[in-house]
């Protein structure tokens, strides 16, 4: 076959990932119409339409605008966060059942919110969220900087993997300690850890949002250092790519995106473990179409799993956390079974 | 002089395995290293590739400094596969060659038409262009080198390096890879370093040879100049008579026994 007669299916290769991305994000389209109408009180389509486009003061423009909109865009933004981040770190590990968590992000924010309440005496959300973000950065870093101890030319991922290891035991040792102490603390602490987009309001949403954003950026210039790395290290610096620049850079989009995530919402990484392996099948393994893949993909199974823990249990709600656990792990153990998660 | 090591000490931690070095690469050549297990070989060949920076003398790619030259403007003329390398599962052949473009890509300029020809270029010469959509793991073993490579050729570098390039083939597909790399030095005129066991294809396929033996190189030179019994049992330590290749002439190396087997 002549060289002609390749460039036409290397420009198939392409229009079937741009088509499979168009239909990401009509599933996610659909999914955000289903959460801004779904819920334990229902409204149709055009009332929404009209409470977005022509409020008018009614009972559900309310509804829709201070709650449903708000806890709509923290799981787009939030599923984004936690697909993008979950592809980002197992793309660094090599390990298919590495999770945005392992850099010890939860437990730093755990840490640092119930810390907050009991040394500080802080009460209200955004000040939590603050606390929670910080923590998460600092952790991330300690575990970055621990794991480089030792190691010629930037942190590997055994080295990675096990100081988040031991800096997520020794913090959730150290919360479990707080939260015995203090009642207060314990309450936002079960509450938090059950994992939950609801009642966070658009000021959160202005919280997290430059931080997001950031790590999205950031990941995606990461993208194609990902992809040589992945061809191993040796392969990748012949190939002109800094290793240490890429892990940094990646460890800080993981880090931005994951923190400001489970410091809004809670531990909801589980999302970054299984997202990445719904995504795979479709972009392959380039990082490039991997990563918004993912994305596209949490945010609509976090709206998703949001929108069933709305109606599941009335008049109450499960959190979706608790959902995404429920028909999470079941179909994850399904998805392993019958198709062997690959080798990365 | 393409490549040039000068007093090279090579090592990893305190344990230096190359002590003080020189070899000089020409343009449009290709050379072959050869040596027992562990005399440094592949950790030369790393150096050269700026994969390992020297603990002392220098490496000069184009009379300038590897080490201070940046990686990426390296990656533009001079291409590197170790040995064995290893792909995620499920990678095309497409996605893996395309992947030797990174040099010449920014993150914002992902995909260009050069990029493109270059790829369907480099899967032509390789003669994968039919396989191109399917996974590596699905090839035979000779497939999936001739793709390692084909990515290599999609960087464009006039100067490769192959470190091993036909180890866990079977003889017929070590004879395939090295007639690929035979086209690309005669056709494309590139120039070839590579690493390679078998001494018989070795002689055959190398315009220079270098026989090394404990960080040192003993010899170097044509094939029929370094090839020689007492070569053998100085770098090797193996009795053998060489002989001409009765195909290509070249010479042929008849193993006999290793010397301490003699009493």
């Amino acid at each position: 076959m002549s060289a002609t007669a390749v460039a036409p299916r290397l420009h198939g290769i392409r229009h079937r990932r741009l088509t499979v991305l168009v239909v990401l994000l009509g599933a996610l389209a659909v999914t955000v119409v289903l959460s801004i109408t779904i819920g334990s009180k229902s409204v149709p389509v055009s009332d929404a339409w009209h409470a977005l486009t022509a409020p008018t003061g009614t009972e559900n423009d309310l509804v829709i605008r201070s709650l449903r909109v708000p806890r709509t865009v923290l799981g787009v933004l939030a599923g984004l966060a936690l697909g993008v981040s979950g592809a980002l770190m197992q793309g660094h590990t090599r390990n298919p059942l590495a999770d945005p968590g392992l850099l010890g992000v939860t437990q730093g924010a755990a840490f640092a919110m119930v810390a907050s309440i009991i040394l500080l005496g802080v009460d209200s959300l955004l000040v939590y969220i603050w606390f929670g973000l910080a923590g998460a950065l600092v952790a991330s870093v300690a575990v970055f900087a621990l794991g480089m101890v030792g190691g010629r030319g930037g942190p590997t991922p055994v080295t990675l993997a096990l100081a988040g290891t031991a800096v997520s035991a020794f913090l959730a040792a150290l919360t479990s300690a707080v939260v015995l102490l203090d009642e207060q603390a314990m309450d936002v602490f079960r509450f938090w850890q059950a994992g939950s987009i609801s009642a966070r309001g658009a000021d959160v949403v202005w919280q997290v949002l430059p931080f997001i954003l950031a790590g999205l950026v950031l990941a995606m210039i990461n993208a194609p250092g990902l992809n040589a790395l992945s061809l191993g290290e040796d392969v990748a610096r012949s190939l002109g790519q800094n290793i240490a620049l890429t892990r940094t850079i990646g460890v800080a989009a993981v880090t931005l995106l994951s923190g400001a995530a489970v410091a809004a919402c809670g531990s909801l990484a589980f999302v970054g473990l299984i997202v990445p392996h719904l995504a795979r099948p479709l972009s392959g393994t380039d990082h490039r179409w991997l990563l918004p893949y993912s994305g596209l993909i949490g945010a609509a199974l976090l709206l998703f799993a949001d929108v069933i823990g709305r109606v599941v249990a009335p008049p109450g709600e499960l959190e979706v956390g608790v959902v995404l656990a429920l028909i999470g792990a079941p179909f994850f153990v399904f998805l392993v079974r019958r198709r062997k998660p690959v080798r990365l | 002089m393409r490549l040039q090591a000068s007093g090279v000490k090579l090592g990893y931690g305190d344990r230096l395995i190359v002590d003080g070095l020189d070899l000089g690469i020409e343009a449009g050549t290709v050379t072959t290293i050869i040596g027992p297990n562990g005399c440094g070989k592949s950790t030369l060949l790393r150096a050269l590739g700026r994969l390992l920076k020297p603990q002392g003398g220098e490496v000069l790619l184009d009379g300038k400094r590897i080490d201070k030259t940046p990686t990426r403007e390296v990656a533009k003329v001079l291409g590197m596969l170790p040995q064995a390398p290893t792909a995620p599962e499920g990678l095309t052949v497409a996605d893996l060659v395309a992947r030797g473009r990174h040099p010449h890509q920014t993150w914002y300029r992902q995909w260009s038409s050069d990029d493109e020809g270059a790829v369907a270029a480099a899967l032509d010469m390789t003669g994968l262009a039919d396989l191109a959509e399917r996974p590596l793991d699905e090839l035979s073993g000779g497939q999936r080198q001739r793709a390692w490579i084909s990515m290599a050729l999609a960087q464009g570098t006039d100067l490769l390096l192959l470190d091993e390039p036909t180890t866990f083939l079977d003889l017929a597909h070590q004879v395939e890879v090295l007639e690929l790399v035979r086209h690309l030095h005669q056709e494309a005129g590139r120039t070839v370093v590579m690493v390679l066991h078998d001494l018989n294809l070795a002689a055959r396929y190398a315009d220079r040879l270098v026989a090394m033996r404990a960080g040192k190189v003993i010899s170097s030179g044509t094939p029929h100049e370094v090839l020689t019994e007492g070569l053998l049992r100085e770098v090797f330590e193996l009795d053998a008579k060489v002989i001409a290749d009765p195909v290509a002439g070249t010479p042929l190396v008849i193993p006999i026994a290793p010397l301490s087997a003699r009493g």
